[in-house]
């Protein structure tokens, strides 16, 4: 495969292929759109944290609704999230290898540890709305907390279920060799990235409204 | 694996009508697309504009036909004061959105950037073709406001909470057709995205053997960084978009405060913030504003460049002060928030970055002036509106050193004077950055050149009629004239009525005159005398290929760069004053000798 092929993921291979001055940061133009697009979420998400904060604030009876039960769930998920990073970069470092079947066995993996996650955080979710938590009302305090822990979590659970959907085809695709090593790193790079919000999130939404 | 950048060539040729004309993937074409989104939005804009004029002028004049768009906002054709609001506020967010967002960047940008390069395309035109169908259907979505039974949104195009986030309570429009306003903007907030990412990718990644980033033409870096504000900043309108919508359909209080009353009754919601609406807008919405004007000083540098036939007296201190200029953007967003009630040390904050963003401008103006001086201008009518942008640029422009002060801003905010202000410094200059910019590059887009009468005729009543309307604008507000009033009745605001009408003629005159202007497109698209393959004897690529290009942009022919693009002046074995940038000619001096 020549350079070029590589640098587009294999597409449209055997068309006329253009003399090109070599790009600064030396990365493909795919990753290098993936690293635009986490640069633009992380102003989407920094928008949210740092509203999230401004909102708490500002208002004034702000719920501490986590008991240590909750919290001993939102680290086991963060273990989880972790595990499934380190994983994924090791299914990116086999796919790198040239190793298709073993990046394809891990990349699976980390597939079933976002789910893993994904359950935990909905049933999260179910616990919250069975008591009583709603966009605009809770048992506690302002409601608006309803309003910014759905949103927060959200976002990073609509992100999650994203890149667990994108992994899935992408990963099947490499097996079969229509995406390449560098697809794979790819979405390997936007799961980091969503591992990397979560470490902002936990301390923002659970850490700082600990009951007691 | 060794990872090189070379992306390869992305499609074919078109087979079909549609994939050559409506989902094209090429370049050019969604450029020329985008550039027609711009086109009728900004007549939907103008006929607005007209409209609100005229009730300015004649508050009590019946305006026929209002009433068959509107039938609560405008009984017998004259309009409510609610509906002078809702007309403001879609005609700001057409025009800001629409047409300085759409038509300097993304129809420019997108028909130009990848041939200055040397490309033959974007590495994503799929993205590309999508970001612009994303945008055509923002603009259908906000337009449809239009058409829902209580009309579009009165919170203007800056959507103040708690008076945009409250529902229709608020007033006409505040229910269904602020919902849609932020909906259409949210969605335009990706078509941003996509085209961003394109755009960074493609100057990065796609530039042509020899075309290394010095060599680029100086319209590549100006969308370059303003494609780095785009990708940055609408990731922040598009969060707000969503929780703005999400107090109108949740229930949530994100941007309501506790215990508001509206006629008299307690609002339901509790527990927001007012505030935090305006920090997230301004924090898009500066940068928004340098997203408008930063292409038009490309183009400008561009176009004069060109004309003077000599290079600028430092292309690189025009390169620093944009980027100066973006960066700045994101930290003077708080001062156009001196009087919503934040914190007054937060005023002085972010007056002395405001005030810092004016030496970069000040710079870019400075290396304009200083290269015109002396230089023997070839006086044609993108080079006169290029001369038109500086002019309105530096007008509008000196207006913010004022205003950059919070204990003058205080006096002056809710006034015509800012209303002045950013019309000149953002609207008309970059429109008449994109006037430049059409007819410097209509003749590479059609195969035909403009009429060049009809062209400076339009440039000479369009600047006056520009001047008419938005100077006085200073002077109404210096005299107290508040914004967003719809007809001025108290005593001291009377004598001012005839300012108002006289910019009300000038309005509507100036407005004919793109009449001009619309025709001169249409006539020369069919009926103009053919373009040479560089009608201005131009340096950049998109001057070395055949007016206009085929679908492939260099025929499979791969451009290797030699030069940067300011080669001008210069004395040839051919005897002409320039070297084009794919020429590996060598200068062999500078053609007057200095």
């Amino acid at each position: 495969m020549s350079h070029s092929e590589v640098a587009l993921g294999g597409q449209h291979a055997g068309h006329h292929v253009p003399v090109m001055e070599p790009s600064p940061f030396a990365v493909p133009a795919k990753k290098l759109a993936m690293w635009l697009f986490i640069i633009s979420d992380i102003m989407t998400f920094a928008a949210c944290l740092v509203a999230y904060g401004f909102l708490r604030n500002s208002t004034a009876n702000w719920p501490r609704p986590f008991q240590s039960s909750t919290i001993i769930s939102v680290l086991i998920m963060t273990f989880i999230l972790m595990t499934s990073a380190l994983v994924m970069a090791m299914a990116v470092r086999a796919a790198r290898a040239g190793d298709r079947p073993a990046a394809f066995r891990l990349s699976m993996i980390t597939l079933v540890a976002g789910l893993l996650f994904t359950l935990l955080h909905v049933r999260e979710w179910f616990g919250m709305i069975g008591q009583g938590v709603t966009l605009f009302k809770n048992p506690w305090g302002t409601g608006l907390f309803g309003g910014a822990y759905f949103s927060v979590t959200g976002m990073e659970l609509l992100h999650v279920i994203a890149a667990l959907i994108a992994l899935l085809i992408i990963s099947l695709g490499y097996k079969s060799g229509r995406y390449t090593a560098v697809d794979l790193e790819n979405i390997g790079l936007f799961w980091q990235f969503i591992n990397i919000v979560w470490m902002f999130v936990v301390p923002l939404i659970y850490f700082m409204n600990l009951a007691g | 694996m060794h990872e090189t950048a070379a992306p390869a060539v992305v499609h074919g040729p078109p087979t079909t009508f549609l994939s050559k004309h409506v989902f094209s993937l090429d370049h050019k074409v969604i450029g020329l697309q985008y550039y027609t989104l711009a086109l009728v939005a900004v007549v939907t804009g103008m006929v607005l504009s007209w409209l609100m004029r005229i009730h300015l002028g004649w508050s009590s004049a019946a305006i026929p036909g209002l009433q068959v768009l509107s039938p609560n906002g405008a009984p017998g054709g004259v309009m409510t004061p609610e509906y002078y609001l809702q007309l403001m506020t879609m005609h700001a967010t057409i025009m800001v959105f629409f047409v300085l967002t759409t038509a300097p960047f993304a129809a420019f940008g997108n028909y130009f950037l990848p041939i200055q390069v040397g490309a033959e395309d974007m590495p994503f035109p799929h993205f590309n073709m999508m970001s612009f169908w994303t945008t055509f259907t923002a603009f259908l979505i906000l337009v449809a406001a239009f058409f829902v039974p209580d009309g579009p949104p009165l919170s203007g195009w800056t959507a103040y909470a708690p008076l945009s986030a409250i529902g229709k309570n608020a007033g006409p429009g505040e229910g269904t057709g602020q919902v849609l306003w932020a909906a259409a903007l949210g969605v335009f907030c990706i078509g941003q995205l996509l085209g961003s990412l394109n755009f960074i990718s493609t100057v990065l990644d796609m530039r042509t053997k020899g075309m290394t980033l010095a060599r680029l033409p100086v319209t590549c870096w100006a969308w370059f960084i303003t494609s780095c504000m785009g990708l940055t900043a609408f990731a922040v309108l598009m969060p707000a978009t969503i929780l703005l919508i999400l107090d109108h359909v949740a229930g949530t209080s994100f941007f309501i405060a506790s215990g508001l009353v509206l006629n008299d009754q307690l609002v339901p919601h509790s527990g927001g913030s007012t505030l935090l609406w305006q920090h997230l807008f301004w924090f898009f919405g500066h940068p928004e504003v340098y997203i408008a004007i930063v292409p038009g000083m490309g183009i400008v540098t561009h176009v004069l460049v060109t004309n003077m036939r000599r290079p600028m007296l430092s292309m690189k201190a025009i390169l620093y002060s944009m980027w100066a200029l973006a960066f700045l953007s994101y930290m003077v967003y708080g001062h156009h928030m001196f009087v919503s009630g934040m914190n007054p040390f937060s005023s002085l904050v972010f007056s002395f970055p405001t005030l810092m963003i004016t030496i970069p401008s000040t710079v870019v103006v400075l290396i304009w002036i200083g290269s015109l001086y002396g230089s023997k201008l070839r006086i044609n009518t993108a080079s006169l509106f290029a001369l038109g942008f500086i002019s309105m640029f530096v007008s509008g422009g000196v207006s913010g050193f004022f205003l950059a002060q919070p204990s003058i801003d205080i006096m002056l905010h809710a006034t015509y004077f800012v209303v002045g202000h950013f019309h000149m410094v953002m609207g008309v200059a970059a429109m008449f950055g994109i006037f430049s910019g059409t007819y410097f590059w209509f003749p590479k887009m059609t195969g035909h050149m403009m009429n060049e009468t009809i062209g400076k005729i339009h440039f000479w009543l369009t600047f006056v009629g520009t001047y008419c309307i938005f100077m006085p604008f200073h002077y109404l507000g210096w005299a107290g004239n508040v914004r967003r009033y719809a007809a001025f009745t108290d005593d001291f605001l009377k004598p001012l009525i005839p300012v108002h009408q006289f910019i009300t003629v000038a309005a509507i005159f100036t407005g004919a005159v793109q009449l001009l202007f619309i025709y001169n497109l249409i006539y020369s698209r069919f009926r103009g005398p053919a373009a040479p393959a560089n009608p201005w004897e131009g340096t950049s690529l998109e001057w070395a290929m055949p007016s206009p290009p085929p679908w492939n942009n260099f025929g499979g022919h791969d451009p290797i760069v030699y030069h940067d693009a300011d080669q001008y002046g210069v004395k040839t074995a051919s005897g002409a004053d320039y070297i084009m940038q794919n020429s590996p000619e060598q200068a062999l001096g500078t053609a007057e000798g200095d």
